[in-house]
């Protein structure tokens, strides 16, 4: 402390650094008169010492160093070029949260003069996040900051210019035009000397290229110059710049030139490349076959495990995309799987030529790749060849007698996994022909996937395995949820990480209830009661029914053609307790086209563990009826002692009240998007087109209008036409989905805003039956 | 993408086998010893074949960005985040660098280094604190180092003394100019 006001500057300088990191918050208040007066101080060093301490005490002591802020802005005018740079930086740092502060911090200093370019760097950083902050206002807040970065770009000091630069191509609207000079700017530091400067301007192009691919056009002929340079980073970053805004002649060209380059990289870099060509051929689907092979070119090529993953994945991903390069993109694949290395990789392809290869016009010549690897390869791959080779068989009639051949020499295998599957493969072929039973498929069988999540299937064999009742595939349960609680507690360490991510919080039960429509429709048609109502049209995402209570539920609508059924996910959150024969009692306040016809309760709720309840309604179909439902559990409620897990004989009747529950109009129509909206509409024919005008009246602005009537319907924008321009007047949105009974509906809503903030719509709607236009527009009528 | 202060991670010296000379860590990025001399091996061997003697090189490696130089059997690599201003990074480098060719007398090999590794450790000191930039022209750099080189040998009282017995010279000449 003596030091602090000792004669020599630099120990006074020192002493505040120091003290500043050992103190807390007592001390500091003693010593805040000598910070204070350091603050100002005529010595550089000492005042930006106090200030460094400043921004770090900030952290710990923030109410301390706002005190300060009348000392700070006197820095902020200082002569010095550094304490400048400091005391802004602490100034922006006490006034972070108070934005009209900021504005105003940085409105003065643009006019001002700021000596320090480190200074200048930053004023620009907290110009780009005022903009950012009142991007949503006007346009006019842009222009004046706008210009003071512009100006930069023209500052002595190359930091504050990429710094401008870089804020520009950063800013969310920007428009070509402001983009130019910052890439012209770009440009230039491309053809420097300095490696830092080029590997700046590399990428920040890289990253304005993955939105604006146009406007860095002009600087491709600088690029591929950069794709020799020394330094590997900058060459990588030019190669995936310019693989981003290529146009279809320069693919060629481009093309040739990596070639050369990849042997120079390093794995991580080729990787990079890698994905780039694979998006690049995604966008440019006719030049599949220069970069099929160019890929296949450098798979044959050295290289670690990652990057022949890359390739592999990206081929894969090409020939699913792109139905012409099948056929080359197999052949490729099958001369790579000759002579690889990683086993992971070859059963991968031969798992997916086995897939496919079947469907190729000519299958045969796959089967010759096939049965090399069954003779040469480790037991791995010779055994995910035998199920290559049986999918080829079965699928493929003419060759049948000829894979059974092979198979059967497969039978002398000396490993046993290549000798069951040969052998398991063999008679579902030989047999399934000459069995009637129609259940049996050979294809199918050979094909099929399992009807029951893994999870309870390995449960259930650790059950077999310790009991000797036989193991039927039927009685494995099929709802991935239910988990009984003892055996939660007995089954013990040996489960997958799958399996002890179930028993989860009720949160997390929201999340994975969230499963796709095919999740759904497996789980329902599990339930014989819900099997004979057809096809699942669509289920609603979960809507909550409770707070944080010690119940939780929430409810998925399923929407068939002629019934609806609501889904109760259930989750009892009191350890104490075990609920039994839950069902939830459901009341019709309002639409008298419902008609209940099944409820089916949930046998035992145990703490933690989520399970299902089910109620269906009946209504006339073809019609989406409306309705509120409201909702009651009901439910016998047993003592669980929480140490010893022993549950209670007797239980207690109890009901719990859920929340009302509603079917909505959006809950009959599926959001399915249409590439090109003008094509389908024209398709629609004009015979149940219906146009209306209604009025929407007073909104905030036009965005608003345009979101309500979006939810109402529950329809999927096209084209992007949902982001309404901010100010705009007025907006045309495009809407299309389906009905229930798979009949399309395309929407037109042109709306306009008055300036009494009256919103206009006009509606028209095209669709297969004449109903569902109707129905769209009583909807919106009834809104 | 918000940043208050442009923030160096670390400042490292490597030997030409990628040992340790001098090191400066300003964040918790690396917790463990073990995960800085894994960091500063990995930037080491990537960057071991380039040539970064005349001008500062600069890459990008696991996320960050390291601006380096070297110089006889010494390496400078200087650290910051990926959205960080690279220039800003080469400016500190290149203070660093400079100040400590300065302190040295021109005499930048490893040896030298390691007898006045105090020197270069208050160099380091005086450019980056807790992570934000102090100074970045290495005149200032180094006379702040060297000054307070200097003073060290000297007690305090006795340099009060002969400040006092200078300025007591200072007050006899200009009397006897009068």
């Amino acid at each position: 402390m003596k030091d602090m006001n000792s004669k020599t500057d630099l120990y006074r300088a020192n002493a505040i650094r120091v003290l500043c990191r050992i103190t807390d918050g007592a001390l500091l208040g003693q010593i805040e008169r000598y910070i204070k007066q350091a603050l100002v101080d005529k010595n550089v060093v000492v005042a930006s010492a106090a200030l460094v301490s400043g921004i770090h005490l900030l952290q710990s002591n923030p109410e301390i160093v706002k005190r300060w802020s009348n000392e700070v802005q006197e820095a902020v005018q200082s002569r010095s070029a550094l304490v400048q740079f400091h005391a802004l930086a602490l100034l922006h740092q006490i006034r972070q949260n108070d934005r009209l502060a900021v504005s105003k911090l940085v409105t003065s200093l643009t006019r001002g003069s700021i000596r320090s370019p480190l200074a200048q760097c930053l004023l620009v950083r907290y110009t780009s996040q005022v903009i950012r902050e009142t991007a949503s206002g006007s346009q006019t807040g842009e222009r004046p900051f706008y210009d003071f970065l512009e100006g930069c770009l023209r500052h002595k000091n190359d930091m504050v210019i990429l710094e401008a630069a870089r804020a520009i191509t950063e800013l969310n609207s920007v428009t070509s035009r402001e983009l130019t000079p910052a890439i012209t700017v770009l440009q230039l530091f491309l053809s420097s000397s300095k490696p830092v400067l080029r590997f700046a301007a590399v990428r920040t192009l890289n990253k304005v290229a993955m939105t604006h691919p146009l406007a860095v056009t002009n600087c491709n002929i600088d690029m591929e110059s950069l794709i020799s340079d020394q330094n590997r980073s900058i060459a990588t970053l030019a190669i995936t710049t310019l693989l981003k805004t290529g146009n279809e002649s320069s693919v060629d060209r481009l093309m040739k030139q990596i070639t050369n380059f990849m042997s120079d990289i390093a794995d991580e870099f080729k990787i990079v490349v890698v994905e780039a060509i694979r998006s690049l051929c995604l966008k440019f689907p006719q030049k599949y076959r220069t970069l099929m092979n160019f890929l296949s070119n450098i798979l044959r090529e050295e290289g670690g495990f990652e990057y022949k993953k890359a390739i592999v994945d990206s081929i894969l991903i090409l020939i699913r995309d792109i139905p012409d390069a099948k056929d080359s993109g197999l052949s490729h694949l099958c001369e790579f799987i000759e002579d690889c290395e990683f086993s992971y990789l070859s059963t991968q392809i031969l798992h997916f030529l086995g897939n496919e290869g079947p469907k190729t016009p000519d299958p045969s010549k796959y089967i010759r790749y096939i049965h090399n690897r069954v003779i040469l390869e480790n037991a791995t791959v010779r055994a995910s060849a035998v199920s290559a080779l049986a999918k080829f068989g079965a699928l493929v009639e003419s060759l049948k007698p000829r894979i059974l051949v092979l198979l059967r020499r497969c039978l002398y295998d000396n490993d046993d996994e290549v000798r069951d599957r040969a052998t398991l493969y063999l008679s579902a072929l030989e047999h399934g022909s000459q069995l009637e039973d129609k259940d049996f498929r050979a294809d199918k069988f050979v094909f099929g996937s399992l009807d029951v999540p893994l999870a309870n299937l390995e449960a259930s064999l650790q059950a077999y395995v310790a009991s000797e009742v036989r193991f039927d595939i039927h009685s494995v349960p099929k709802d991935a949820k239910a988990q009984p609680y003892a055996e939660k507690k007995a089954a013990g360490p040996k489960k997958p990480a799958k399996d002890t991510a179930m028993p989860v919080a009720a949160n997390e039960l929201s999340s994975s209830g969230v499963k796709s429509t095919d999740a759904y429709e497996k789980l329902l048609s599990s339930i014989p009661e819900f099997s004979t109502f057809g096809k699942l049209f669509k289920s609603s995402s979960p809507v909550e029914l409770t707070e944080e209570t010690e119940y939780e539920v929430n409810v998925v609508k399923h929407i068939y053609p002629g019934h609806v059924v609501l889904q109760f996910n259930c989750t009892n959150t009191i350890p104490e307790q075990l609920l039994e024969n839950v069902h939830i009692l459901v009341e019709i306040v309002e639409g008298d086209e419902f008609s209940e016809v099944v409820s089916k309760s949930l046998s035992s709720l145990p703490f933690n563990s989520p399970g299902q309840a089910f109620v269906a309604f009946e209504k006339p179909e073809g019609v989406y009826s409306l309705g509120k439902f409201a909702n009651t559990m009901r439910f016998i409620v047993k003592e669980v002692d929480k140490d010893t897990g022993e549950v209670e004989d007797e239980g207690v009747e109890d009901e719990y009240q859920l929340e009302e529950l509603e079917v909505l109009p959006s809950d009959y129509f599926l959001k399915k998007a249409v590439p090109n909206f003008k094509n389908a509409w024209e398709n629609l024919s004009p015979e149940f087109e219906r146009v209306d005008e209604y009025g929407l009246g007073v909104r905030e602005n036009l965005n608003e209008a345009v979101q309500a009537v979006i939810e109402i319907f529950g329809l999927q924008p096209c084209e992007g036409t949902e982001v309404v321009p901010a100010n705009a007047r007025s907006h045309t949105c495009l809407l299309a989905g389906k009905f229930v009974g798979d009949i399309s509906v395309l929407v037109r809503l042109s709306f306009g805003i008055d300036p009494q903030k009256q919103v206009a719509m006009k509606l028209s709607v095209r669709s297969e039956d004449q109903y569902v236009s109707d129905a769209i527009h009583e909807i919106i009528s009834g809104a | 993408m918000e940043h208050s202060c442009p923030l160096i991670k670390n400042v490292l010296l490597l030997d030409s086998e990628g040992k340790r000379v001098a090191v400066k860590y300003f964040c918790d990025e690396w917790p463990s010893l073990a995960s800085k001399l894994a960091f500063e091996k990995s930037i080491f061997a990537k960057t071991q074949r380039t040539n970064a003697r005349t001008e500062a090189e600069i890459g990008m490696f696991d996320g960050y960005i390291v601006v380096y130089k070297f110089i006889a059997d010494l390496h400078f690599y200087v650290t910051g985040g990926d959205d960080e201003n690279e220039l800003i990074l080469a400016t500190v480098l290149q203070g660093f660098f400079d100040a400590v060719s300065l302190l040295l007398r021109n005499n930048v090999d490893k040896r030298t280094v390691l007898e006045n590794l105090d020197l270069i450790f208050l160099c380091i000191d005086e450019i980056v604190d807790g992570g934000i930039i102090l100074e970045t022209e290495a005149n200032v750099i180094a006379a702040k180092v060297a000054m307070r080189g200097a003073d060290a040998d000297v007690p305090l009282s006795e340099q009060t003394i002969s400040q006092a017995l200078a300025t007591a010279r200072e007050h006899l000449a200009r009397s006897l100019l009068k």
